[in-house]
This record gives C-alpha cells, structure tokens and sequence, in this order.
C-alpha cells in the first residue's frame, strides 16, 4: 500500500466513483504512462466485483445499440453501469474516429452510466492495450456491470474471452452458410448468441444454423447450452424493448451458472494468466526492444539478416543468450 | 507519447453535421483520437462526455444560430464540473461580431467557411504541444 496522500486521494476519489479521475486514469493506461500502472497497483485490490460482459461481432451488427439498450434495463435495476467501447485504429496515421457512443445518447446525463470510448492502438484482438486495466478502474468504481464493446470483429478476434465473464455473439441474417457456424474462432466463444435484425430475411436460417452447430457440440462446460436469442427491429419499440429484457435476463442466468458451477473460478484464472503474459511482455520484452532500437543494434542486426549473414532464430538467441547472462549476473551481484 | 483527444460535438435543434464530420475526419487523419457525439446533444450531455473521454478540447459545429446561447453554457458548466482546462473551440454559420464576445467568454477560435482542415489541426497542435 502507498502512503503518498496524492496517490491516496486519487484512490479515494476512483472507490468514490469520480469520473474525472478515473477517465484521466484510463487516459494514462492508455498513453503507457509509469504512473498509471502504479495507480492499478494500489487499485488492484479493490476490484473482482462487477460483472464484466463482452459484446462482439461483425461491424454494422448493431453492438452499440445493443449495448444502449442493455444499459436501460440494467438502469432500470438500479445497477450502476460501467461501457468501455473500442474502435479502431488507422493504420496509417495512428488516428480514430471513436463514434460508439452516438448509439448510446440517451445516458450522456446520467451520473450512474460512464461510457469510456478506446481506440485500438495497434492490437489485433478485437480490444486495445488498456482495456484490461480500464475495466479494473471501472470495477474499483463500483460499477456492478461492466460491458465491453469490441470494435467490428471477425472470426479471429476473440480477446474479449480474456476480459469478460459472459461473452455476447452478435450475429445478423445473410452472412455466410453453415460452414462459418462451425469454424473455429468468434463462434466457439459465445456464452450467449444474438441473432439481431432479426425481422431481416435469414434469420430463421441462422437460427437452424446455430442450432445444428450447437447440436454436434459433446458437452457444455459447467452444462450452460449457449442460449439463442433473435432481437428484431429497433423501431418495433415495445417488441425490441421486450428482446432485450430477455437478454438481460439470459446474462443473469449465465453469471449464475458460472458462480454455481465454479466456472467464474476458470475465467479469473484465464484473465489473471494473460495478464501475467502482458506485464512480463512490458517488464522484459519491451525494454529489450527499446534498448535494440535506441543503440542502433536493431538496424545492425536487421542488415545482417538481410545480407543473409544470420537469421532471426539465431539472433533472438544470441540476444535472449546475453539478456539472460546480464540477468544472472546481476542476481549474483545483488 | 501523448494523444490528443477531441470531441466533436453538435449541440441543439441543429442537424447539419457534414462539417463536424468533416473536422472529424481531418483530425483523425492527422493521427488525432476524435470522439463524435452525433447530433441534437444538450450542453449537458456534451459536457458530461467531454469528461468521461478526458478530451483536451471540445469542437462545437453550430449552424443553426444558437451559438451565443451553447457555447458559453458550455463553458461555463466545464467549470461548474471542475473541468475547465478542456478548452471550447468551434466552427459554422457565426457572425463576425458575436465571434469577439464568445472569445471574451472563453472560447477559443472560430472557425468560418473555407476552412482548411490544416489550419484546425494547426491550431491544435499548437494549443496542446506534446
């Protein structure tokens, strides 16, 4: 625990759920700044109470109304309600439009919502960086749900498994056959599977789909069958109001599920694991990388690799050989 | 390295958002992290995202003439939240005049027609050096 009293405060006001503190704080995480991960330090065990749900799917699928919706009947609850939804990074000049929050208007003023937006910043898995960490701030708010939102995903961007306990599929009509039902990825990571616009051609056929899919599956982890829910039109208001209320209701059940089976146990671990591949990534790799670029070895050994006089393997041994020998003999010293 | 992040918002009975859009992407190509509210938004509600986004600066397009009355209620509610280092700036239809006595209330730069997008990534920069 710290005793510096900017760093107290700065606690305090975060448990005492003051937004500006926090969203500076995500501003931080998100920049890699050192002080940002000394504050999750002293966060770090004032967390483990909300319950954490992922939204992903192709973009256009509607994950941003869903979750605007989601966030009426959690309000309506009384749940406080934390959203950290992700857009994407260009590539090129390192920019982003982050517009999720246009679906998600109606809870601008409301002090019990805190929609935080995140732009990817280079990661492939669907969530950027500091996604991980800004749920922790958010939890350690006392926000009691926490949804994810991740930017428009394919079939391979399944890091949202890594950070939520209920992971939400969102599938629309008329994109591809039943061979995409059963490939690996996106479709075996759904706890709950959404067929949205489902007042468009092919739902029905979706819907068999996923069943059949479903059906070849031998056994269900902790027995949770992933429900299929259809959500129809958003203007069909009183409808769509109804849609989601059962899907609310499916994510209760399935929190239930995991606490009763002691599977919620497994999903910590599974986070807590990649977390510890995250910061041992930062606390090795990263300075070693730094330290290459910064001396000029990096240009000097990529020119030995391209004038064929090594190769990447022998050279990331040459230098995990001695990064590895400075380590040693700095333990010996110590 | 820092970010610099930037709300575009749309405030009021105003739905012509082509030139938001517009800034929007021009700052997000220069390498600029660009939240937009959408439109029709209260001074409330852009003030309340301005903080949940930690924005350095919130851009409002306003062409529907309720600028004399939005741009100081955004101003001033920054301060009531204790947020008064995001700075406003804006751009639209705005009389010369009125645009000397929104600077005397707190507002940054405006930005006519004719704009180019460089000129408010210019200005950016320059107000938030990295």
């Amino acid at each position: 625990m710290t005793d510096n009293p900017d760093e107290l405060e700065r606690l305090r006001k975060i448990q005492g759920g003051d937004v500006r503190t926090a969203s500076r704080l995500i501003r931080n995480l998100e920049d890699n700044l050192p002080e940002a991960k000394t504050a999750i330090r002293q966060i770090f065990p004032h967390t483990g109470r909300a319950h954490v749900v992922g939204f992903t799917g192709a973009p256009g699928a509607g994950k941003s109304t869903l979750v605007d919706a989601m966030i009426s009947v959690f309000r309506k609850q009384s749940k406080t309600v934390g959203v950290l939804a992700v857009d994407p990074t260009s590539p090129f000049t390192g920019g982003a439009i982050l517009g999720d929050r246009v679906r998600m208007q109606a809870h601008a003023e409301d002090p019990g919502v805190f929609v935080r937006s995140l732009a990817t910043r280079g990661a492939l898995g669907g969530l950027s960086r500091a996604v991980g960490d800004a749920v922790h701030v958010m939890d350690a708010m006392g926000k009691e749900i926490i949804m994810v939102e991740t930017v428009g995903a394919g079939q391979q961007e399944v890091d949202i498994i890594n950070h939520s306990h209920t992971v939400i599929v969102v599938l629309i009509p008329g994109m591809g056959d039943e061979i995409q039902a059963i490939k690996a990825g996106m479709m075996e990571i759904a706890d709950i599977f959404v067929i949205n616009k489902a007042d468009r051609d092919g739902a029905g056929q979706l819907e068999n789909e996923l069943i059949s899919m479903l059906n070849m599956v031998s056994e269900f982890p902790g027995g949770w069958r992933p429900p299929i829910m259809t959500i129809g039109n958003l203007f069909d208001a009183a409808a769509f109001r109804e849609d989601v209320e059962k899907l609310a209701d499916a994510v209760g059940d399935h929190y239930r599920c995991l606490v009763e089976t002691g599977l919620l146990a497994d999903r910590l671990r599974r986070k807590t694991v990649m977390e510890i591949h995250d910061a041992l990534h930062d606390a090795i790799l990263s300075p070693i990388l730094t330290e290459l670029t910064q001396s000029g070895e990096m240009d000097r050994i990529t020119k030995r690799i391209l004038q064929k006089e090594s190769d990447p393997y022998t050279i990331a041994d040459e230098i995990a050989g001695k990064y590895a020998r400075d380590g040693k003999r700095n333990r010996m010293i110590n | 390295m820092r970010k610099l992040r930037i709300l575009i918002a749309k405030v009021g009975l105003d739905g012509h958002d082509r030139g938001a859009k517009s800034v929007a992407v021009g700052l997000r190509d220069a390498g600029m992290e660009v939240i937009y509210t959408g439109i029709r938004q209260t001074a409330e509600a852009v003030v309340s995202i301005a903080v949940q986004e930690d924005v350095d600066a919130i851009g409002i397009s306003s062409l529907a003439g309720a600028h004399m009355t939005m741009f100081p209620k955004v101003v001033r509610l920054l301060q009531e939240k204790g947020a008064k280092d995001i700075q406003v700036f804006g751009g639209g239809i705005i009389p010369k005049n009125d645009i000397t006595e929104l600077n005397k209330m707190g507002v940054g730069k405006i930005f006519l027609p004719g704009t180019k997008i460089s000129d408010v990534v210019a200005y950016l920069k320059e107000a938030f050096p990295n």
